[in-house]
């Protein structure tokens, strides 16, 4: 009897990145577990929430608590909206006693999906193959809120063929930041621009992350400055065969 | 956001030339503090950030305590304590007091508190010319300038700029090398030093317990400026206060360290009132302005009141890649980097620039280094929820309103959010396999999406969402 996970797939990959989420969910399968999708899901709720609009984002909030509810566990191919709901919904939810309670008893079962293949699955080895020298984005919500840090070097250790080298300066944003990246463009393409040459420099072919959002931004940067570099979440590589 | 904030960030960006030098040193700042309070040879730096954080806080929630304690230790040496609450208040008193004593010539150590209150420029109008002593702000004052940064205040001027600053100004001969340039400064500097009457300083640390005025410095230049003129005023926020002197063990750990990357700075000095019966050097006059200048506007909110824990190092200025890229004078007021996006709209207002707080993506690197652990993105996220609540009643944020009112229905109507993604699916346009696009085509190249591929190209619509890819597969397994 293989046991249940449920994915929460997040929006952006649920509309622009819909193979993050089939890679994550051959992951899944792979190691042994029964996926479920629940249809009612659409967004935690974080662009209005990191907007200013708390009344909007709680409103959203609710609706995934509500969809979520029963799950025994809730994986997620982003550290950004895990950390939403597991670190967030505390404030969010400050004046809102009930969904406060929801959000508690619901927070212990949300992972992040590298975190939970490393503490849940306890898996390190999902048997993938990459011949490519890549390179690790470090997410900021990922790193700073959930402390995700070695984990996904260990996954990307045990797979075949591949090499990681480490950017140089490590840890610095994209430039993402949700709706910063369209209110401050300018500013925002400036920092992406520079975590494109730090890339660059490792002479990686691929860079490797655990959020799509920031992928979209470093892959959209590289795009525009002709390097031919590939953004690609941990879950794609993780899948690949 | 104002017209004035955005050219600012624009001209900074624009200029390649600053972005380097701005990146170069806020970058060597940030690799010194890195290795100071690296594990292996400060291994107590988490444990002292967790005491001064503690310290921080029991201060600020006990200031009418210790604002008296302070009071009482500082006249009982000698010295006098002076309560303003505002700009005009610290002006009209050292006004006074220069008129009064005769003192007409002011030497200034560093201090960002009076650059708060633009109390230079506010001297200037009654005639009287303070000298800024601090290499770096000495500079930044010739050239008629504001600080860049909090520590370093003349970081985005270059040597050969400051050559030509000399020139035009101190009527020197073209001079490219630093040491040399300092040289000169510093013989500017002792006549202004020696002619003195008022000293005027910051502080670094008010010390409740012992009534005393503590500095760090690098240069000197503020044991010239308290102890040579006749009278030295110490001009600092209440916040400075801490409760005693054993505290500095915590705190002078991590201020240099966290500031420079320097284990301590060249000087520490605790100036505690005027010159005593039988000592050769202080002044005749010591006095200790405390201001308020918005800061008690912070004590009634218990979240964000952790603002005043600052000790104004600069970390989450050198780690801040914001700050990195638009420099400190896009920040609309003299505190800039991640301290002052939270500071400025608390002390000035939450309307003086409404965008202040949406200028930043959250990253958290800030509180990740700050000494005393400011949650700085948290308060971002409060600011920013105030800033929309303030400024309600403005078309662009009625509109934006709208638009998450609306984007909420659709998020809790599951089927017809899909039918919403489906029919953008439908109208984006087809890209080359493995391509993105360098933006929209005609009426859809507008608002988000245009913003986005002003500098970014973008991802081409899958053609299937997640959820279709799913159902699909289920009903392929299913036969």
């Amino acid at each position: 009897m293989s046991k249940p996970v449920s994915l929460f797939v997040t929006c952006i990959i649920d509309q622009l990145f819909p193979k993050v989420g089939m890679a994550m969910v051959d992951v899944l399968e792979r190691i042994g577990y029964r996926v479920d999708f629940p249809e009612r899901q659409t967004c935690c709720g974080q662009p209005a929430f990191n907007s200013g609009f708390r009344e909007e984002a709680a409103q959203v909030a609710r609706h995934f608590l509500e969809t979520f509810r029963d799950a025994e566990y809730v994986v997620i191919p982003s550290g950004s909206c895990t950390s939403m709901i597991t670190h967030h919904y505390e404030e969010l939810f400050a004046n809102d006693p009930q969904s406060l309670e929801l959000s508690r008893s619901l927070a212990p079962r949300v992972w992040e999906f590298s975190q939970f293949l490393l503490e849940v699955a306890k898996v390190e080895d999902v048997g993938a193959r990459m011949d490519a020298v890549v390179t690790f984005h470090d997410s900021c919500h990922g790193l700073r809120e959930l402390k995700i840090k070695e984990g996904p070097r260990r996954l990307l250790s045990h797979v075949r063929g591949l090499e990681l080298r480490e950017m140089d300066p490590p840890e610095e944003c994209c430039g993402f930041g949700g709706t910063f990246a369209v209110k401050f463009a300018e500013l925002s393409a400036a920092m992406a621009r520079s975590k494109v040459e730090a890339i660059v420099r490792t002479g990686a072919e691929a860079v490797v992350g655990i959020d799509s959002s920031c992928l979209m931004q470093i892959q959209g940067a590289m795009s525009r400055a002709g390097v031919p570099v590939r953004a690609m979440h941990l879950a794609e590589v993780l899948a690949g065969v | 956001m104002s017209v004035q904030f955005d050219e600012k960030i624009r001209k900074t960006l624009a200029d390649a030339k600053l972005e380097l030098a701005v990146y170069t040193a806020t970058g060597r700042l940030a690799t010194g503090r890195r290795q100071t309070v690296a594990p292996e040879v400060f291994p107590q730096y988490e444990e002292l950030r967790t005491q001064a954080s503690a310290i921080k806080k029991h201060t600020i929630d006990n200031l009418d305590y210790y604002l008296e304690q302070l009071q009482t230790n500082v006249e009982a040496h000698g010295g006098k304590v002076v309560y303003c609450r505002d700009s005009a208040e610290v002006v009209d008193f050292v006004v006074k007091l220069a008129r009064e004593k005769n003192a007409p010539n002011i030497v200034k150590s560093k201090s960002m508190a009076t650059e708060e209150l633009d109390l230079n420029e506010h001297l200037k109008e009654h005639g009287l010319e303070p000298v800024e002593t601090d290499l770096g702000e000495f500079l930044v004052q010739l050239a008629g300038q504001r600080p860049y940064h909090i520590v370093g205040p003349s970081m985005h001027m270059t040597r050969y700029d400051v050559a030509e600053l000399f020139t035009r100004h101190l009527g020197v001969e073209r001079e490219t090398d630093p040491p040399k340039q300092t040289m000169i400064a510093r013989r500017v500097l002792r006549e202004k030093f020696l002619k003195a009457d008022i000293g005027i300083s910051g502080a670094n640390f008010l010390v409740a317990d012992s009534g005393a005025v503590v500095l760090v410095t690098n240069e000197g230049n503020a044991r010239l400026t308290t102890t040579l003129p006749r009278i030295h005023i110490a001009i600092a926020g209440i916040e400075k206060l801490i409760p005693r002197a054993q505290d500095l063990a915590v705190f002078l750990n991590l201020l240099s360290r966290s500031s420079t990357g320097q284990l301590l700075t060249v000087y520490t000095s605790f100036l505690s009132g005027p010159r005593r019966a039988g000592e050769i050097d202080g002044p005749d006059e010591f006095y200790v302005v405390l201001i308020d200048n918005g800061r008690t506007r912070l004590l009634p909110d218990e979240g964000k009141r952790q603002s005043l824990h600052c000790i104004r190092c600069g970390a989450c200025l050198n780690i801040c890649p914001v700050y990195r890229k638009i420099g400190g004078h896009s920040f609309p007021w003299i505190y800039s980097g991640p301290i002052g996006a939270i500071i400025t709209p608390q002390f000035l207002g939450i309307t003086h620039e409404p965008a202040l707080p949406f200028a930043s993506s959250l990253c958290g690197a800030c509180s990740e280094v700050c000494p005393v652990k400011i949650d700085i993105p948290k308060i971002l996220l409060e600011l920013r929820a105030e800033v929309n609540q303030a400024t309600a009643s403005t078309t662009p944020k009625r509109l934006e309103r709208l638009g998450f009112r609306l984007w909420s229905w659709l998020m809790r109507h599951p089927r017809i959010y899909e039918w919403a993604g489906l029919a953008a699916n439908g109208v984006a346009p087809e890209a080359e396999p493995g391509k993105w696009l360098s933006g929209l085509p005609g009426l859809l190249n507008v608002g988000p999406a245009k913003a986005w591929a002003s500098g970014r190209d973008l991802p081409p619509a899958p053609g299937r969402s997640f959820r279709a890819m799913w159902r699909a597969r289920s009903r392929s397994a299913s036969r």
